[in-house]
């Protein structure tokens, strides 16, 4: 990949870094909030079902993470397995768009 | 160099943004079926899944922790606070896993 690329990767992992950690901290106060008094569907999806604020604040998690896991496990995969070129790029590409397939489908299972 | 903390706060951040890489298909898959939740979530009410879930929380909160340490030594001229950060990230990684832990 050349220069200009690989520095687009780089502010693109580094903004949908600065995105997760809001998103982050908001689901790690829901998480703990929510188990307290154990998890149901029903509570889940009475929170969620038709909520449009939850709605976009998910749709959002969803697109930060399928920018940024892919551009992490490729540092991964070229450092630690020496996994690089465009076989590589293909192949996380492939995983981008599977994540955010199913992320997308599991925000509007709970929300529809 | 491997007795560093920075060091660990790397491999820290790594494994657990692995883990996360691997977990996140199997939950929104599973947030997917949204019909079947309930039978999903009795299943996990195992012990080890139980296990399972605190690892993955504290991996977040570990990551969470770890990228914002990442994010401040790149943008804020706070370089002489290196082993500071490292130890605000483990605080808070412990402090979720914690109250994650009492709430379960």
């Amino acid at each position: 990949m050349t220069f200009r690329g690989e520095a687009r990767l780089w502010i693109a992992q580094r903004a949908s870094a600065a995105v997760l950690a809001a998103c982050v901290a908001v689901h790690l106060v829901t998480i703990v909030y929510a188990v307290r008094s154990g998890l149901t569907a029903a509570e889940i999806l009475g929170r969620t079902r038709g909520s449009v604020a939850w709605f976009a604040f998910y749709s959002l998690f969803v697109l930060a993470v399928t920018v940024h896991a892919p551009i992490g496990l490729r540092s991964v995969l070229n450092e630690w397995l020496g996994w690089r070129g465009r076989s590589r790029d293909f192949a996380l590409l492939l995983f981008a768009a599977f994540l955010g397939w199913i992320g997308m489908r599991a925000v509007l299972g709970v929300f529809a | 160099m491997r007795q560093h903390a920075s060091y660990w706060a790397f491999v820290v951040h790594r494994v657990s943004g692995i883990a996360l890489a691997l977990f996140l298909p199997f939950h929104f898959w599973a947030l997917g079926n949204a019909m079947q939740l309930e039978n999903f979530l009795h299943w996990t009410q195992q012990p080890l899944v139980k296990l399972g879930e605190w690892l993955i929380v504290v991996a977040l909160a570990a990551h969470l922790g770890g990228g914002l340490r990442v994010l401040a030594l790149e943008f804020l001229p706070w370089r002489d606070w290196q082993k500071s950060l490292a130890a605000a990230a483990a605080a808070f990684a412990l402090a979720v896993g914690l109250a994650f832990a009492l709430a379960l």
